[in-house]
């Protein structure tokens, strides 16, 4: 199955909004970006995805 | 721009003296706007289109037809600009656009993120307990901004930089002037160049002590400055910044949630015994308190639609947070402080690549200085009409300058 979230490193701002939202899929790596810990996740309230995408500041986040 | 037409627009940044501390913009003023994207004077001459709706405030703030270069001819400016200082101060990335700004802020992305946040809460707990001891010690009556809201930010960041805090009277007097928009513009021109020298010492200190040392400042001189990858009058201006912003921001907000939970007991009893209500009520603070009221001020670089309405390029934008966090389309009954409702879309920390970098660190701080405060004092009293508090109206960061208490 192919990836539905994907993450934008080039764009990302670190704001960690993300990994605030939900933590089981999004994480920052060691210089504080963001990281999709589970680019498919069978189990990830769809809302909470939403949010993440919508809290993202520099619109780093899109799922499909 | 000025003319009779901008004559008669409202005058910004909203001040009413003397109002409710928890309204962001008076009836009045609010009467006086004559749309979601509306024309306001400003005291600078000139005026700005204000936009005061949340989707409007987020697509305006993540678009990139906008610039938050305040160099620029025609950029909105509270107060003028300061005479015989160079264009561009070095380091200051909130006011530069795309890679130049990316470049400087990414240097501090791994500092703030959540992880390294919470591996310093051990520390702000510390130094919350400290402070708590010595407002004890000392007894009630005290003035809580002065004993507790302004101390707790300030040690920390001083901590988190590596800046001496015996030194916290000069960097807290320029830091004020510098956010006071209302402050002659050469004491500004003051307060910046003496921030800039005190930090140029401490970092040239540092620079010539072998190893710079375990904090912000002194990473960032071994790591980025010695490689060549920073100046050094680059990295003056970031740590100017992120002083500044470390101090009246998270004070402000303590000192006027404290407030504010005199209204709501059960609130202030909620954050005393449920550790995970703490988060939710942090949230909602900072959306219904939202202390950036003069909002983050743009330029349009090219012509642009926000709210329906026909931005030039050159023409100035501001977005007002403080209306956007009260938008009734996202928020039910906004105007009411409600702890139990959703209230993370807030836009206290601005929107867009510019959002707050030390997000983290001020929510770390203000569930920790709430709950332990609201632990070590079940019965704290404000001893005063908050109708008459002295406020922190002429500022970037609004707050109650006094906060008198027992307990």
């Amino acid at each position: 199955m192919t990836a539905r979230i994907t993450a934008d490193r080039d764009i990302c701002v670190g704001a960690g909004n993300c990994v605030l939202t939900l933590p089981r899929v999004f994480d920052q790596d060691d210089e504080g970006l963001v990281k999709v810990l589970d680019p498919d996740p069978a189990d990830a309230p769809e809302d909470l995805l939403d949010q993440a995408v919508a809290r993202c500041p520099s619109g780093a986040i899109t799922v499909r | 721009m000025a003319d009779l037409a901008t004559d008669r627009l409202p005058l910004f940044p909203f001040r009413s003296p003397g109002d409710d501390p928890f309204t962001p913009v008076a009836a009045a003023d609010r009467r006086r706007l004559d749309g979601p994207v509306t024309r306001v004077r400003l005291p600078t001459g000139g005026w700005t289109w204000l936009v005061t709706r949340h989707g409007d405030v987020k697509e305006m703030l993540r678009s990139d037809a906008f610039s938050a270069d305040a160099t620029r001819p025609g950029f909105p400016l509270l107060r003028a600009p300061t005479p015989q200082t160079p264009q561009s101060t070095p380091g200051g990335f909130v006011r530069m656009d795309g890679e130049a700004h990316l470049r400087l802020r990414r240097m501090l992305t791994a500092e703030f993120m959540i992880r390294n946040i919470r591996r310093m809460e051990p520390l702000i707990a510390d130094v919350v307990d400290g402070v708590l001891d010595a407002a004890e010690a000392a007894g009630p009556p005290a003035d809580l901004v002065a004993t507790f809201a302004l101390p707790v930010p300030s040690l920390v960041i001083c901590h988190l930089l590596g800046v001496p805090y015996a030194d916290h009277a000069l960097f807290q007097r320029h830091s004020a002037t510098l956010l006071d928009h209302t402050a002659d513009p050469l004491r500004a021109r003051e307060a910046l160049l003496g921030l800039r020298a005190y930090l140029g010492n401490l970092i040239e200190a540092k620079r010539t002590s072998g190893r710079a040392g375990d904090d912000l400042l002194g990473r960032l001189v071994d790591e980025r400055v010695r490689t060549g990858e920073l100046e050094i009058d680059e990295l003056i201006g970031m740590a100017v910044l992120l002083l500044v912003a470390g101090h009246e921001t998270t004070a402000n907000m303590i000192g006027l949630s404290v407030l504010l939970l005199q209204r709501h007991p059960h609130v202030w009893q909620r954050l005393r015994d449920d550790d995970q209500a703490a988060d939710a009520v942090v949230e909602e603070l900072l959306r219904y308190l939202t202390i950036v009221r003069t909002g983050l001020p743009r330029q349009a670089i090219r012509d642009v639609e926000i709210g329906g309405r026909l931005i030039r390029a050159g023409e100035p934008v501001t977005a007002l947070l403080s209306l956007a966090n009260r938008d009734d389309e996202v928020f039910d009954d906004a105007d009411e402080f409600d702890p139990y409702r959703q209230a993370h879309q807030h836009l206290a920390f601005g929107f867009g690549v510019h959002q707050c970098i030390g997000q983290p660190l001020a929510r770390a701080e203000l569930r920790v200085a709430l709950t332990r405060l609201a632990r070590r004092f079940p019965a704290l009293t404000v001893a005063t009409d908050p109708d008459r508090l002295p406020k922190r109206d002429t500022s970037l960061v609004y707050g109650v300058a006094e906060l008198p208490v027992t307990w």
